[in-house]
């Protein structure tokens, strides 16, 4: 049974293979449903190993399989150990089940693209999903690290796949540097780990740190997970390092889903939730996460109010939906984080999808001030969308309202109000936003020629050339959306498939974890809270030491008060959720000069939102300005072209400037040789004479 | 009976001439002339020490040489005529061009 587990990365890494060397060949449908079949027979595997790892005890759900031991120096070995463990489980499914989803999906999408393109872009979308699962499946920091990188790759390969557009290359690389500042900090709290505990199995450390009190100030553990910390701000986009995620929608729309929903940005979350017991022992670092993840939710959140590409919105929305989740995370609401991030991967998929599907059906338009009307155009976009987009605002009794809730809730109830507010102000703004990309999108008059802003016509200029790239046609989508192809079409099947099965996956997903206050025990909180305790291995001392989430989430009956309040802020953020798609409905459908009235009665603060607060511009001021100008001036100018450079030419100088010199000797002249010769031979006969 | 010391004066000067043949004669054919002088010196002292010792040694060795130097004259004759055919000269000076 556990010798499946290697097949579920292997899987999509074989059709990887495939597709990489004689995807030339392969017509579209094979490749394309070569990509796709590995990907559903790797979801079915997992869906296997998880019912089998249901079948087991609670608290020993645990499958590993050693495939062989990667090193072995001195005491230190570590071996290349894939493990399923509840948590793992989770990740899994989503991992496999909606990144089927996409590959379908994709195969309708890309069907623009010369064959061989299609045949690259599916490898790289497989080789994204294997290295995913080998992150999710490692059970040593090395492994994990080996998938962190990997999707960092497949990231810039995917973002920049229409390599030949400027901005995506950018944007690709924007996103691969970034990452790797993060990693960067990722390998140092390696490191720390490594030299505090001489180990780097995940349960070993936790079985270590597990034995030991919570750090009390900031000491050496906390610096580690702090770094471990950083690293996951670049992988999950958040304050600083957010930055590359927005930029990533120059990729193809379902790569924006799959990294944006299934993949990529859930690692970090994943890799704390993973070291649950690790985090939980300094509480320091994890108020820093809960800080860093709310300012994150608020900011991205006001951000996502004023962008005007369909995908930016969204892209925005990842961001603060993540903050919320690392929100979670860093109030020690692991199974809430987790959760968050198994609901959000239903609808933010379903809503990239349909945006998606969107563009296609506009032939690459992307600014919403260019869209309106479209619901009767798109009626399963719309409604897949509509439903989404409710299920990630929140609205009762979808996805979101559930998870979205309990994060809530966990927050208040660890005692973290101001954190709390934060994040209920971050999901209002959700409400509004979403609320207003529907509203702008699918109601209201077909719109054409929006006066663009400056940022905005280039943008659509871009998408043009894209258009024009992926579709291989020159019509000039800005200005003419609706009238040279008749009316939009809606999504075919196979995009269609992939919407309505997201779409009942954002309005069902949320009740695994029904909250005990609306009489649900939280089936996944209990599933999960074995992978937040230490190991059993530790015996009774994890069982004192288990981190307060599994007490709180897992057995723990809750008392009538906390039921009390559960329902109480229930009530309050079904109100904000609906209060904010009742807004948004207000502005956009009713009165839409309201928001251009505000927007010119608060223009200073339309101005920063709308420019994403300077960030962009900040960080190329302060950072890649002076690494660009110390590399030039100092390490070109001045090491490579004076010292490097200077080295090297000055031996060949010397050597030049000799040899002028020396040359003079050789005349050429029969005789002056056989002289010197002469002399030489008297000179060595004399010295043996006379000496 | 001479003894040994005057064959190898007369050797030695036969050297001295061979070798003065060499580097002041201004014609290729004089030159390996000389060289040929130089090369019967050589012989010359063999011989003698040959005798001297009372071996035939030296007289074994000369023959080598003389062979060599039949060879030798036979390739440096052949290299100039080639030499001549292409500079309509003798002069060593005038093939200098192989430098730098």
């Amino acid at each position: 049974m556990t010798s499946l587990i290697p097949f579920i990365p292997l899987l999509p890494f074989a059709g990887f293979v495939v597709n990489a060397t004689l995807g030339k060949r392969l017509p579209k449908s094979v490749s394309g449903g070569l990509a796709s079949l590995v990907m559903v027979l790797s979801f079915l595997i997992s869906a296997y190993l998880v019912w089998q790892l249901a079948q087991m005890a609670p608290d020993q759900r645990l499958m590993t399989n050693t495939i062989y031991r990667w090193m072995a120096s001195g005491e230190f070995t570590l071996d290349v150990t894939l493990l399923i463990d509840p948590l793992a489980a989770v990740m899994l499914l989503v991992v496999t089940g909606i990144g089927s989803l996409i590959h379908i999906y994709s195969t309708a999408y890309m069907h623009d693209e010369v064959d061989s393109e299609f045949a690259r872009y599916f490898s790289y979308l497989n080789l994204f999903a294997s290295f995913m699962l080998v992150l999710v499946l490692g059970s040593s920091f090395p492994v994990l690290f080996v998938g962190w990188e990997g999707v960092g790759l497949c990231s810039y390969l995917l973002i920049g796949f229409w390599f030949k557009k400027k901005s995506a290359n950018d944007a690709g690389k924007k996103a691969f540097v970034v990452n790797r500042i993060g990693d960067y900090a990722f390998l140092l709290g390696m490191f720390a780990l490594f030299a505090l505990f001489g180990t780097l199995e995940v349960r070993g450390i936790a079985a270590q740190v597990a034995a030991a009190p919570p750090e009390t100030g900031f000491g050496l553990l906390s610096i580690a997970t702090l770094l471990l910390f950083i690293g996951a701000t670049g992988k999950s986009a958040q304050i600083p390092l957010y930055t590359w995620l927005p930029d990533a929608m120059e990729g193809p729309t379902p790569v924006s889903a799959l990294i944006h929903a299934a993949t990529m940005v859930t690692a970090g979350v994943y890799m704390i939730g993973r070291n649950a017991v690790l985090f939980s022992h300094t509480p320091d670092t994890l108020h820093i996460v809960a800080i860093v993840g709310a300012a994150t939710a608020l900011m991205a959140g006001t951000i996502g109010l004023v962008q005007n590409d369909i995908k930016r919105v969204l892209a925005y929305s990842t961001v603060s939906q993540l903050g919320l989740m690392f929100l979670a995370m860093g109030v020690g609401a692991f199974g809430a984080g987790i959760f968050h991030l198994y609901t959000h991967a239903f609808f933010k998929a379903c809503l990239f999808l349909g945006s998606g599907a969107v563009i296609h059906a506009l032939h690459g338009e992307q600014d919403i001030r260019n869209m309106g009307g479209l619901k009767k155009y798109l009626p399963v976009t719309y409604w897949t969308f509509v439903i989404g987009s409710l299920a990630l605002a929140g609205f009762p009794f979808l996805a979101g309202f559930f998870s979205k809730d309990e994060l809530l809730f966990e927050t208040f109830a660890e005692g973290h109000q101001i954190l709390w507010a934060v994040g209920a102000l971050a999901s209002l703004l959700t409400a509004v936003y979403m609320g207003r990309l529907v509203f702008l999108t699918f109601h209201g008059e077909r719109r054409h020629d929006a006066p663009a802003a400056a940022d905005a016509s280039t943008f659509a200029k871009a998408t043009a050339d894209k258009h024009g790239h992926a579709a291989g046609h020159g019509h000039d989508t800005h200005g003419h959306g609706g009238h040279g192809h008749g009316a939009p079409h809606d999504a075919p099947p196979a995009m269609a498939l992939a919407l309505v099965v997201l779409a009942i996956g954002s309005v069902a997903a949320g009740y695994v974890g029904v909250p005990a206050a609306l009489g649900g025990h939280n089936a996944l909180g209990a599933w999960l809270a074995p992978s937040f305790a230490a190991p059993v291995e530790a015996g009774a001392i994890a069982a004192s030491a288990a981190p307060g989430e599994a007490a709180a989430e897992g057995e723990e009956a809750h008392d009538a008060e906390h039921i009390a309040l559960e329902r109480t802020l229930m009530g309050v953020s079904s109100a904000i959720a609906i209060g904010g798609l009742l807004v948004a409905a207000f502005i956009w459908l009713q009165r839409r000069e309201i928001a251009d009235q505000m927007a010119r009665s608060f223009a200073p603060l339309h101005k920063l939102l709308l420019n994403k607060y300077y960030v962009d511009e900040i960080y190329d001021a302060t950072v890649v300005k002076p690494i660009e100008a110390v590399s030039r001036e100092g390490l070109w100018r001045g090491v490579d072209v004076g010292v490097i450079d200077g080295a090297v030419n000055g031996v060949g100088s010397i050597v030049d400037a000799s040899s002028m010199v020396l040359r003079r000797l050789q005349t050429g002249s029969v005789r002056a040789y056989a002289g010197s010769l002469f002399i030489g031979v008297v000179l060595m006969l004399g010295y043996y004479l006379w000496r | 009976m001479i003894p040994l010391s005057h064959y190898l004066v007369v050797s030695a000067l036969l050297f001295a001439v061979g070798t003065a043949g060499v580097f002041l004669r201004k014609n290729l054919i004089t030159i390996l002339l000389s060289v040929e002088i130089m090369l019967n010196a050589v012989n010359l002292s063999f011989v003698a020490f040959g005798r001297f010792n009372g071996t035939v040694d030296g007289q074994i060795i000369t023959f080598f040489v003389m062979t060599v130097a039949a060879a030798e004259a036979a390739v440096g004759l052949a290299l100039v005529i080639a030499l001549f055919r292409t500079r309509e000269s003798l002069n060593p000076d005038a093939f200098t061009s192989l430098k730098w």
